[in-house]
């Protein structure tokens, strides 16, 4: 079919006697081609590459031992401790979540579904200093929960609390919407073979429905994670910003870059940035190991 | 299809186990560590510019607490524009102490939470404030552009960095200087005082949220012919950077600011660290921390406990104070940064009334 389009278009009589070979989808100048592949390398080197480089570059301006100094200040480690505290509850919260979500949307018709998925897409569309705004209007000291957990003695926002709870909120789309429209277009005939055989719904979710998605699955824990740990805006209206105590990594970049301590801003930046790069690593690597199956859960 | 599936199956558990182990050694190492028996800890929420200061503060104090009681203290400082740390009290954060850069954002705190009592101010000596400082200008290596006082600042194609009076204390300061320094060369005009105040922030590109911002964008970012900023900002920026990067110019007239500090009674009972917290801020009176005030480029309250060759950096400009010429902090606030005051009518663009056309200037706009 796309073979008899490609030669009606390149003017061949159609039907003559010519040997069948593969021809190329796109047809440009080699010129083209290579100022295509400039381009594109070229935007990418500028906007990824470069500042990914100048963050390491900044940070090991003064040597290694200056960029390892960074990491023995207490309140440092107190920052990537916290990050990584709130990284480990919002992202299987999420996952469960996420998974749930678009188990649900995918396998089932219920009423209020697009509800569900527009009420999943919101923190996509809503700035991240609002959701952290949010918050604050509801558990601050002056806020409509605020009279009742001070009573209590319960801390929210300007805790570790409160920062897990903008986290979760920003972070709630990744797991759901990698997975939507992956179980979507599966749909759910293998499901309904495995409940005819017999299978108990369990059994058919674990043995089914979970090993159809886990590449989509897995790759939205680390997009989820990346920006878990990366958040800045809704964290950083909620945090209160006391050192040692509410300082996310994020959050401690900002204050070293404001005392002129650019080594250690960018050295606590590295780590940020290697992070992204592990995940980076680890979705090629899954890619390069299990293309197949990730090129069948990229159909969508 | 199903059987290729099937045979997978073993490697998505095992992956999923790796993930639950992950996320265990995470949370059991990022626990946040429990308060021991011998130590207590402060939360000193402050303003932008007093990041160095407090650190150093901390410290000595720290010690001197050790060695008069036995306890070790660890104090926590936040940090950013004096009107949005003052919110952040406001709305719950936990600080046990405050020390911010004016006395209308604790009243604020004392109005709006009741978290200490309205007559915070005379509980502790010089209206509170261990420390005063005034307003300067920080402009580029030999000021090019020949700024010298007040009136310079509004002249066309001056491009002038401060913070946002809203949020920041620092701004509302320099906000204070201008108009004083107006009111005062027309001998009480306060409309021709408006005018110079609004052509000032005509010219301002940027409005950071809070004094330390606006110093990174004026000396990182190199946007800007002049910055006004506290006497101690521009010292900092002038060390950090290297003298002769800048230079500070003092105006002939300029506010004397004083930055108070505050115990917040209901904190402090709450988590029981009054009797320390007390002790830190009457610490910022003794000598050990007046002398490091004065090294940190602020004018100490007991100038005689200072370094002379400190305070023989400082410049004189004819000072005026807040009392003498706005009639105190509750009056200035109310009539030129609350919602609908003085403030808002020079900067907002269309307002129905006395703007005299002034073109549109909005928060955080990059560039003009």
């Amino acid at each position: 079919m796309s073979e008899q389009a490609a030669d009606d278009i390149s003017g061949t009589p159609a039907g003559g006697p010519r040997r069948l070979r593969p021809r190329p989808a796109v047809a440009e100048t080699a010129a083209m081609r290579a100022l295509l592949i400039a381009t594109a390398i070229g935007f990418l080197g500028l906007f990824v590459v470069l500042p990914l480089v100048a963050v390491f570059v900044e940070a090991l301006r003064r040597g290694i031992g200056h960029y390892l100094e960074t990491f023995a200040d207490p309140d440092t480690q107190a920052a990537i401790r916290l990050t990584l505290t709130v990284a480990a509850i919002a992202v299987p919260l999420n996952l469960v979540f996420g998974l749930s979500a678009a188990w649900a949307v995918a396998k089932f018709d219920f009423p209020g579904k697009s509800l569900l998925i527009t009420l999943i897409d919101i923190p996509f569309s809503v700035s991240p200093v609002v959701s952290g705004l949010v918050f604050v209007l509801l558990f601050g000291a002056q806020g409509v929960l605020g009279p009742w957990l001070a009573a209590h003695d319960l801390q929210i926002v300007f805790a570790v609390p409160g920062i897990v709870l903008a986290t979760v909120f920003v972070t709630v789309p990744y797991v759901a919407r990698e997975l939507i429209p992956l179980m979507q277009e599966q749909g759910v005939s293998e499901e309904e073979a495995a409940l005819t055989l017999g299978a108990s719904g369990l059994r058919t979710f674990l043995t089914v429905t979970l090993p159809n998605v886990k590449w989509a699955l897995l790759y939205g824990v680390l997009l989820c994670n990346a920006r878990a740990m990366g958040e800045f805006g809704a964290v950083s209206v909620v945090s209160g910003h006391v050192r040692g105590l509410t300082n996310t990594m994020p959050l401690h970049v900002e204050i070293l870059y404001n005392e002129y301590n650019f080594v250690a801003a960018f050295a606590v930046a590295s780590i940020l940035a290697g992070l992204a790069l592990v995940t980076l690593v680890a979705k090629s690597l899954l890619e390069w190991r299990y293309g197949d199956a990730l090129g069948r859960s990229r159909l969508y | 299809m199903m059987s290729g599936d099937c045979r997978r199956v073993e490697r998505p558990r095992r992956m999923t186990m790796l993930l639950l182990a992950l996320g265990l050694a995470m949370t059991a190492g990022g626990g946040v560590p429990a308060a021991q028996a011998q130590s207590a800890t402060l939360v000193n929420v402050s303003y932008d510019p007093t990041r160095e200061l407090y650190r150093a503060i901390n410290d000595a104090f720290a010690k001197e607490w050790r060695a008069r009681t036995g306890q070790s203290v660890t104090v926590r400082t936040s940090h950013g524009g004096s009107g949005r740390q003052a919110r952040a009290v406001i709305d719950g954060l936990d600080a046990d102490v405050v020390t911010l850069a004016l006395a209308g954002d604790i009243d604020a705190i004392a109005r709006e939470s009741r978290k200490l009592p309205a007559g915070w101010q005379a509980r502790l000596p010089s209206n509170s404030s261990p420390y005063t400082s005034t307003i300067a200008f920080l402009v580029r290596k030999g000021n090019p552009k020949g700024i010298r006082d007040w009136d310079d600042l509004a002249r066309p194609g001056i491009a002038v960095i401060t913070p946002n009076p809203k949020t920041s204390g620092g701004a509302r300061w320099n906000y204070l200087a201008a108009w004083a320094f107006e009111l005062d060369r027309s001998g009480g005009d306060a409309g021709k005082a408006e005018t110079l105040v609004g052509a000032i922030f005509r010219n301002v590109p940027v409005l950071d949220t809070g004094a330390r911002g606006a110093t990174t964008t004026f000396v990182q970012r190199g946007i800007g012919d002049v910055l006004i900023t506290w006497e101690n900002e521009a010292f900092l920026a002038e060390k950090e950077f290297g003298a002769g990067a800048f230079d500070i110019v003092y105006p002939s007239l300029s506010i004397v600011t004083e930055p108070p500090v505050a115990l917040v009674d209901q904190v402090v009972d709450k988590r029981g660290t009054r009797a320390v917290a007390e002790a830190y801020l009457q610490f910022l009176y003794a000598p050990v921390a007046q002398r490091l005030m004065a090294a940190h480029f602020y004018r100490p309250a007991r100038p005689e406990h200072a370094d002379p060759a400190d305070l023989a950096r400082f410049g004189s400009p004819r000072l005026v104070t807040i009392d003498q010429v706005f009639g105190g902090w509750a009056k200035a606030q109310a009539e030129h940064f609350a919602d609908g005051g003085v403030f808002d009518r020079i900067y907002q663009p269309g307002a129905p009334q006395g703007t005299r056309g002034t073109p549109s200037l909005r928060p955080g706009a990059a560039t003009r």
